[in-house]
């Protein structure tokens, strides 16, 4: 069963948090667990529902292929499924299916006696798509102001609910979040390229350890943050950037409805010089 | 090194305690209002201020000092008066109950109030002789009742027979509160730093870095046309970046005086196409032109009868702009029907009772203002305009 010589140590029962050992079981390379069933049970659902949805959405070109939510008029109530009632179904079987993957990604951490930082990173990314699709409407109290699920549509509305807002750009949230997306690119582009440096010294040469690696940032910053700095940074920076675009669209909209460029009035209305 | 972490420590608590508790933070629940298909995004989010700001200025509106009674025995107003110029054949039982709202919707209350200025008449009028002209006020609320007139017949594609009176703009006040003056600022352009023409944040921007006069661009006759993307290649039209932001600027003007968002008006996947923009786009559109046509028509000439303190920094005439009428609002005043009650501020339909000249409008030209049967019968000239420029954006 196991790919590799040492790895079939590393299979051991237990771990699980629902189901106990009625699914403690690998398919091959994958261990399947409870969670395993419910992801690919939601996954199925909503990529059938999915097709469904082209099928009777009038277009097969996949650029247009659109799943719209319902009206705004439906509020938090469900609406036909023609009339976003699908996407609302949906939505429900993405939800379950990211929830799922993360607990099965916690039941592997559990087998293994890891830290849950991997489904953690995870959950905040599944924090910043409930953000939009389940947060945010409940708040405004429609459903309609979910993102429909196309390509082209739904940059069409991320177009739109910018504008709802004049100039989104001028959203602090959205700010500190493309801020951090950049720098997460960044520092990813550092340490790769540090690494990869270390390991690949030329024809003949020796491989540099992270000694060297250290030296390196030392002599061209005067500090390196070290090698498990580098990824608890890297980390930070990551959820950073999803946290704070959860952020600054559930801001837009429940809790400021004007122009975005009107917020920084703060800075022209501080007491020192207003 | 210790002390100046604490001073930036500080500096920081207060600026984030500056941002965060900022006016203008709201609470769910908010009101929304879908202006497109279903998941598009296209949506006007309302705050709760501006549903009671609503509620306030419905409940505002002052009603007549008496309902309208048609009168067609008594003597007119040029009969009964001297030096009654354009509301000449309005009876003059007629032409005293529009002078007294006059009063109220225009006359600041404390004037009103005060025993030496006639419950407001002075304002206007020398108590010896009610007919002089001395008063510039006099002269110029003659100017304005025919702009009213004009407004309410030849402009229905943008006030609809909703119509406005004095009180739409004025509210009780002499000087509305959102009048606008063209030219503020050095007019050079500067991609630069500086504040020449732009880099100023203020409401006719909405306080964005864009120019702060969206007004002399494009709120007068012979404006320029509404340009930021060149349709015939590269550089085949007039527009750059100059045009392009002044361009923003207005319609941050028009965003920031109708309380509404980009999507109001346009699907901001593609903001040129008509076809794919919203009905009250073509509204608005009808409202720039006549916004530039009032003010070079009736506001920009006045400027020889304004006293200095009624001029602009540069002193420029006041003009109009979106904000003027709107207030913040879509609908000026909620739609109430302003011009029902005062058939005379309405030629169109009573074009016997106005000596001005006037071109009487359909009725039904505020529905639909593109169509080709309201095109044939409303004002030949605002509509060939249209028809002309509307084209020109198509293609």
């Amino acid at each position: 069963m196991a790919l590799l010589s040492f790895e079939r140590k590393y299979r051991v029962r237990g771990g699980t948090l629902i189901g106990g050992d009625l699914f403690d079981f690998w398919v091959g390379p994958f261990f399947v667990g409870f969670f395993g069933v419910t992801t690919i049970f939601f996954a199925a659902l909503g990529t059938a529902l999915i097709v469904y949805g082209a099928a009777i959405g009038g277009t097969w070109n996949l650029w247009q292929i659109s799943i719209a939510p319902p009206d705004l008029s439906y509020g938090l109530a469900f609406a036909p499924l023609r009339e976003g009632g699908l996407w609302q179904i949906i939505t429900i079987c993405a939800v379950g299916a990211f929830v799922s993957w993360a607990l099965r990604e916690v039941e592997i951490c559990r087998k293994l006696g890891m830290g849950y930082h991997v489904p953690f990173a995870f959950g905040v990314a599944i924090f910043a798509y409930v953000s939009l699709v389940v947060i945010r409407p409940l708040l405004m109290g429609a459903w309609g102001h979910g993102f429909p699920y196309g390509i082209i549509s739904h940059l069409d509305w991320v177009s739109n609910t910018g504008y709802q807002y004049l100039h989104f750009h001028y959203n602090p949230a959205h700010m500190l979040a493309v801020s951090f997306f950049f720098t997460t690119c960044f520092a990813l582009a550092l340490h790769g390229s540090l690494v990869l440096s270390a390991v690949n010294p030329g024809r003949g040469g020796v491989v540099k350890t992270p000694e060297h690696e250290d030296t390196f940032f030392r002599d061209v910053l005067g500090y390196s943050i070290g090698t498990l700095g580098i990824h608890r940074l890297g980390l930070f920076l990551a959820l950073s950037a999803g946290f704070w675009s959860a952020v600054c669209i559930i801001i837009s909209g429940p809790f400021w409805t004007r122009g975005w460029p009107e917020w920084w009035n703060w800075w022209l209305d501080l007491p020192i010089w207003s | 090194m210790k002390s100046a972490g604490i001073l930036a420590g500080v500096v920081a608590f207060f600026l984030a305690f500056a941002m965060i508790f900022t006016a203008g933070w709201d609470a769910p629940p908010v009101e929304a209002t879908q202006t497109g298909y279903r998941g598009s995004g296209m949506a006007q989010i309302e705050r709760a201020s501006v549903i009671d700001y609503l509620r306030e200025v419905n409940e505002n509106v002052p009603e007549a000092p008496y309902p309208y009674e048609e009168d067609t025995e008594g003597p007119t107003a040029g009969e009964v008066y001297e030096n009654v110029q354009v509301l000449a054949n309005v009876p003059a039982s007629e032409f005293n109950r529009m002078m007294l709202a006059i009063t109220e919707w225009v006359v600041p209350e404390d004037v009103r109030n005060d025993p030496e200025m006639a419950g407001g008449c002075n304002y206007c009028h020398n108590p010896t002789n009610l007919a002089s002209d001395e008063l510039y006020t006099k002269v110029v609320a003659r100017r304005m009742i025919q702009m009213t007139q004009h407004i309410n017949a030849n402009w229905s594609d943008h006030v609809a027979e909703t119509g406005v009176t004095c009180y739409t703009c004025h509210r009780g006040n002499a000087v509305p509160a959102n009048v606008s003056f063209a030219g503020l600022g050095e007019s050079t352009y500067s991609n630069g730093g500086g504040r020449p023409y732009q880099n100023t944040p203020t409401a006719s921007n909405a306080y964005t870095s864009l120019p702060t006069d969206p007004f002399g661009p494009y709120l007068q006759a012979n404006a320029s046309n509404i340009r930021l993307q060149n349709m015939d290649g590269w550089a085949a039209e007039p527009a750059n970046f100059e045009a392009t932001e002044a361009t923003y600027a207005l319609m941050m003007h028009i965003s920031d005086a109708l309380g509404v968002n980009c999507t109001f008006c346009h699907n901001t996947r593609a903001f040129s196409p008509w076809e794919q923009s919203t009905a009250a786009r073509t509204t608005a559109w009808h409202g720039i032109q006549m916004a530039g046509g009032l003010n070079d028509e009736y506001l920009y000439p006045l400027e020889s009868l304004w006293p200095e303190n009624r001029l602009g920094p540069d002193g420029q005439a006041p003009g109009l702009s979106c904000a003027t009428c709107h207030n913040g609002l879509n609908r000026p005043l909620n739609g109430a029907a302003m011009s029902a009650d005062w058939p005379y501020l309405r030629p169109a339909s009573y074009s016997d009772f106005t000596t001005t000249a006037q071109v009487p409008a359909t009725e039904e030209a505020a529905s639909e203002p593109e169509s080709g049967a309201t095109d044939a019968e409303s004002d030949a000239e605002s509509d060939a305009d249209a028809d002309d420029a509307a084209g020109e954006d198509e293609e």
